[in-house]
């Protein structure tokens, strides 16, 4: 039965050889992981939202409704995909690719079991906060080029969110790299062998995932796409599979912050009994629930609010937390 | 079988491929930035080539200080830019033609500093950096600049401080000025 598919690729093997096969085998896997983490994102999205709701969710399409998402893309891939006539054509079409590009790098470097970042950087962490910022490059890109004032208006929250909330994330993301001593994510697993980070830097810990779910754009965040004040924010005039990129993008990024929170803070693939990697899976979605269940009980706020809350608190807060952990650093080690 | 393909698609061929490509992203980005008349497309462009910037930085083996290329270059900046782009101008007006002594000045500017450049590089004497040695990891990078450099990274944070402070005296004094006017309008 396996015995073509050895064959194969023994074939592909000798024909392209190990380094050119290596790379196209872990981008297809990435890739595959990325469409299927958001179908079932979500997929537990729609079911979260609707028990707290006091509803059922979807239920119809295969078990426990969950190849409703499956249905769904499909319909997405197969709709038209329209620019609007005054768009900026070449940075309207440009922006769902260059937004789908940075979630995927991290991939790189995420640390899921002892042995299975794909490349463990010295500075892994840093690989991840810097390509986060073309995020929000994108995000402007498609807001100014849909040529719409809501995609532009969110386009501008977005911005603003993000460059503020930016900042409280790397201080309290430091505090923990101090600890370690390294930007490496594989050190700062291998530093949480006796306890989590979180029971040294609970402050630090809260900070970063208030600042994760400002970059997710997610309630109470969501202002960028408030869909009721800005129709649905940047990406307004996106259809079809455009639109798609975007929302796997999101959902992508969900996943990427949440695994650099459990890195950081929860001891990463360390627990018992189980496979690191199943422990690293289980954590990870955990949290998503966690901020998924957030979004559902939380309103949304006001813009001068979400900006005063990040300038004159988290970051004097972060601050003051980063300056601490220093000193307790260089006194105890 | 013999391995075809696996002849070319070696790991040396695809870091010079990569080469290329960085390459490409600093010159083309570069061109993005100064040629088109659409201020968008120059921002953007300039994103691209720090980027290609970034690449070069990992050739030359310095993986961090690549990342802080793009966190502060890319992720920062250039924000920053179109940030303060989008809000001072409309876009949707037609774009004015060039005027035409600026743009020979630009010339003139650019073409002094590639000369100058180009004397500097041809007249130093470059060693490769395994040759020269040295650790520049980040621990070394942090010790040069608390230590050697100290001078020099208390001047930027100084020049930093010095326009921090100004961008909020100049908008503290601008929303005084705002609220006043408003208050004897009403």
């Amino acid at each position: 039965m396996t015995g073509w598919l050895h064959d194969t690729w023994q074939w592909l093997l000798a024909v392209f050889g190990p380094v050119a096969l290596a790379l196209v085998v872990g981008l297809v896997a990435v890739l595959v992981w990325v469409q299927v983490n958001a179908l079932f994102l979500v997929w537990l999205e729609r079911k979260v939202a609707a028990h707290i709701q006091l509803r059922i969710g979807p239920k119809e399409v295969g078990p426990f409704g969950l190849l409703q998402t499956v249905v769904d893309g499909i319909k997405l891939v197969s709709k038209e995909l329209i620019t609007p006539r005054p768009a900026n054509w070449v940075l309207f079409v440009l922006s769902p690719l260059l937004v789908f590009t940075p979630v995927l790098l991290p991939f790189l470097v995420l640390p899921f079991a002892p042995s299975l970042p794909l490349r463990d950087l010295n500075v892994g962490l840093m690989l991840i906060f810097a390509f986060s910022g073309l995020n929000v490059l994108a995000i402007l890109m498609g807001g100014w080029a849909s040529n719409n004032k809501y995609a532009l208006l969110g386009a501008i929250r977005s911005v603003a969110q993000n460059v503020a909330y930016e900042i409280p994330l790397l201080l309290s993301a430091m505090s923990v790299v101090i600890m370690a001593g390294s930007l490496r994510l594989g050190d700062i697993v291998a530093a949480q062998e006796g306890m989590w980070f979180v029971v040294y830097q609970p402050v630090a810990a809260i900070l970063y995932l208030v600042g994760a779910t400002a970059e997710t754009n997610r309630a109470p965040f969501d202002i960028p796409e408030a869909e009721s004040e800005l129709v649905a924010g940047f990406h307004t005039e996106y259809s079809g599979m455009r639109f798609g990129l975007f929302f796997l993008a999101e959902y992508t990024n969900m996943f990427v912050v949440a695994s650099v929170a459990i890195t950081l803070f929860f001891g990463g693939w360390r627990g018992p009994f189980l496979p690191g990697v199943w422990w690293f899976l289980l954590k990870v979605y955990l949290l998503i629930f966690v901020v998924m269940w957030v979004r559902w009980t939380f309103p949304r706020l006001r813009f001068d609010q979400l900006m005063n809350f990040a300038w004159k608190y988290m970051i004097p807060i972060a601050l003051l937390n980063l300056l601490v952990t220093a000193l307790v650093m260089k006194l105890v080690g | 079988m013999t391995p075809v393909m696996a002849h070319y698609i070696r790991p040396e061929v695809i870091a010079y491929a990569c080469f290329g490509l960085v390459l490409l992203l600093v010159f083309a980005g570069a061109l993005i930035a100064v040629i088109p008349k659409n201020i968008i497309y120059n921002v953007f462009g300039l994103a691209t080539s720090l980027i290609g910037v970034a690449g070069l930085f990992i050739f030359l083996g310095s993986e961090f200080l690549a990342m802080m290329e793009v966190l502060i270059y890319v992720g920062a900046i250039a924000i920053a830019i179109v940030f303060a782009i989008m809000l001072s101008q409309p876009m949707h007006l037609q774009i004015p033609p060039r005027w035409r002594p600026k743009v020979i000045f630009s010339l003139v500017v650019s073409a002094v500093v590639f000369v100058s450049f180009g004397v500097l590089v041809a007249h130093t004497d470059w060693q490769a950096a395994a040759v020269r040695g040295g650790s520049w990891q980040v621990r070394r990078l942090g010790e040069l600049l608390l230590t050697r450099y100290e001078l020099a990274f208390e001047l930027i944070s100084l020049v930093l401080l010095v326009a921090i402070i100004g961008a909020i005296i100049t908008a503290a004094a601008l929303g005084r000025a705002q609220a006043g006017r408003e208050e004897e309008e009403a």
